[in-house]
């Protein structure tokens, strides 16, 4: 009977019930998509490392992969101390740089990767033919696109270009065989695959032997930290950084990202509580006759908190329960907007939805709700019966 | 419905099966002060009054002279600044909210002015409304609640909620609650004051009815054909009770 009264009087009020709904279900929606903020990024990430099954990467000695054009020297010593190690499966030494193609009487750049097509992680192979000879080249769309140019066309690729003399060096004649799409670089970037070794001829000797990443793959049940220790103690000359560790340095440089993140999910939590807390605070004044007469008939305070308390969570409830769908909905489309941004890579995702998220923005509203409902239901329970009586009687 | 006045176990409406020698109700020296602003009303000055069980007493006076005051009083929804109140043997003018809200529910009926029927609750619920609260199984609430609204004359109404319902129906449904938990007495306060004479007449019918079966009765009105309906009246004037 006490669910059916706060029911009652919830909808005694369609209006203002609907109105307070609404205004819950906005602060839920902006809660959810600061949770799915806070947390989507890292998560994304993580999903991003993880997605061609790579667990270590080696970087030179104190930066990031790719942070800097620094290298790597001496592939196939490293790669043969790696092997050593039992629980390391692939290894996936991959060099970095920049060529020049010329389109007629114009220059086009493209970031280029030198890799192992057998064993590399950095992009997913669309269409045509893979990098399988050395004078093979394949480009993402982008690069496609600028370049106008098809399957089968041979392209004149530099290593260097001297726009004052126009004048190109480390040339080599390649041919366009295939469309990739890179994993960790943006869409909107040109970007281009060769063969490792034909990357080095390309630089001359300052690249040989050189890669600017190593991607290492364990076996089933291998302990990352352990082995990315072992590489570090073996091979000084690298920083061995495992999933766990990157994700430690993206948490670090997401930290005011997360920051704000939870504070603005604060204070949409707050301003649903506040907005709860009124309108169950009014409806109280509003009904202190008829509180003061169900006291006067015996039901307990017990009871009479309970019913205002439900009236609270049950704002709380429904209005999270729309506000959930409402937040996953501006969640996608503030993704589309913020994912469009240039130079990030195409899986990165900023409102990453995850069941947990959601459970814990559920969580936290059903509890404001019932601390919404606490302050009023203390009212109501605490009215003086005969005085509120004696003003309704007076009103 | 041949006999309204069963024993207590069973009966529709109670009292005249409990025969105490004492009175059902005694007030003694009550006095009730307020604070009203700098000011301190003193809203009864001294009173002692007794009920005895069975009685049908009407409490009557100008306004402001602390009618619905002693009423409360009786009513175990406020307590006196001092002197005693007692009820069905049980001191009642010292209780803890808990102990007072228990004795309410089981003792003492309410009817008010204002009707106060829960909106959105059907006749029937509203009946029921202080027996759930009491924890009487379902059934049984239900089965009783039809009883009551029968007694009252509203047997065709069980469904219809309270704005379905004319004043003076509303009233019958909220004389039907009053009784719900077999309460040893029925207070009212103004119970004809919201409504038109022939309603009211229907309404003052009924409380003699209810008397003659048994309950005790006090009513706080201005209402002359319901004062003088009843067996004493009790004038009051500036706090204090000039003649009973």
């Amino acid at each position: 009977m006490r669910a059916a009264l706060a029911q009652a009087s919830l909808i005694r009020h369609r209006a203002r019930t609907l109105l307070a709904v609404l205004g819950v279900a906005v602060a839920a929606a902006m809660l959810l998509d600061m949770v799915m903020l806070a947390t989507g990024m890292r998560e994304s990430f993580r999903e991003l490392l993880l997605s061609k099954g790579f667990d270590i990467r080696l970087a030179p000695k104190g930066t990031l992969p790719f942070d800097t054009d620094a290298t790597i020297p001496g592939v196939s010593a490293i790669t043969t101390v790696l092997r050593t190690n039992p629980d390391i499966r692939e290894i996936s030494p991959v060099l970095g740089g920049s060529i020049h193609i010329g389109v007629g009487a114009n220059d086009v750049s493209a970031a280029v990767l030198g890799i192992d097509p057998t064993v590399q992680g950095d992009y997913e192979f669309l269409s045509g033919r893979d990098v399988t000879t050395a004078d093979a080249l394949v480009a993402n769309e982008y690069l496609l696109k600028k370049l106008g140019a098809r399957f089968g066309d041979t392209l004149n690729v530099a290593a260097g270009y001297d726009p004052q003399t126009r004048t190109y060096s480390g040339q080599r004649r390649l041919v366009l065989t295939g469309k990739v799409r890179f994993i960790y670089g943006a869409t909107d970037q040109p970007g281009s695959v060769v063969r490792r070794e034909t990357l080095e001829a390309l630089g001359g000797g300052e690249r040989r032997d050189r890669a600017s990443l190593f991607m290492v793959r364990l076996r089933k049940g291998a302990n990352p930290d352990s082995v990315r220790n072992w590489i570090e103690t073996k091979i000084p000359n690298v920083s061995a950084i495992s999933v766990a560790t990157a994700l430690a340095k993206v948490d670090q440089r997401l930290s005011y990202f997360r920051q704000l993140a939870f504070i603005l999910g604060a204070v949409s939590l707050f301003v649903g509580f506040l907005l709860v807390t009124t309108l169950v605070t009014v409806s109280v004044n509003e009904r202190s006759g008829e509180i003061a007469v169900m006291r006067a008939i015996g039901v307990s305070r017990a009871h009479v908190v309970q019913q205002i308390v439900l009236e609270g969570v049950a704002i709380s409830v429904v209005g999270a329960v729309i506000g959930l769908g409402l937040g996953l909905l501006t969640g996608r489309y503030l993704n589309a907007i913020l994912s469009a941004f240039p130079g990030l890579p195409m899986a990165i995702d900023f409102f990453l939805f995850q069941p947990r998220a959601a459970w814990s923005a559920l969580g936290l509203l059903i509890v404001s709700g019932i601390a919404a409902g606490i302050y009023p239901a203390w009212r109501a329970a605490s009215l003086p019966i005969a005085d509120s009586l004696r003003r309704e009687a007076i009103a | 419905m041949s006999s309204l006045t069963r024993p207590r176990s069973g009966a529709l409406v109670s009292g005249s099966a409990k025969s105490d020698v004492n009175p059902l109700v005694s007030l003694r020296e009550v006095r009730r002060d307020y604070a009203l602003g700098a000011e301190r009303v003193h809203a009864l000055q001294g009173v002692s009054l007794d009920v005895e069980r069975g009685d049908y007493v009407a409490i009557v006076g100008p306004s402001g002279c602390g009618k619905s005051t002693l009423l409360n009083l009786v009513g175990v929804i406020d307590q006196p600044t001092s002197g005693t109140v007692t009820i069905a043997g049980k001191r009642v003018d010292a209780m803890s909210d808990r102990e007072a809200t228990s004795f309410r529910l089981h003792n003492i009926g309410f009817v008010f002015q204002r009707f106060y029927l829960m909106p959105i609750l059907s006749a029937l619920e509203n009946v029921e409304l202080p027996m759930a609260e009491a924890k009487v199984p379902s059934d049984d609430r239900k089965a009783r609640a039809a009883e009551l609204l029968e007694y009252v004359g509203l047997s065709s109404r069980e469904r219809h909620r309270p704005s379905e319902l004319s004043g003076g129906e509303q009233q019958r449904v909220a004389i039907a609650r009053a009784l719900a938990n077999h309460p040893d007495i029925l207070l009212a306060d103004e119970p004809t004051g919201e409504l038109d004479a022939r309603t009211g007449a229907e309404i003052i019918s009924l409380f003699r009815r209810l008397n003659s079966d048994g309950t005790t009765i006090v009513v706080v009105t201005h209402d002359e054909d319901l004062a003088n309906a009843t067996r004493h009246k009790v004038h009051m004037r500036d706090g204090r009770i000039v003649d009973a």
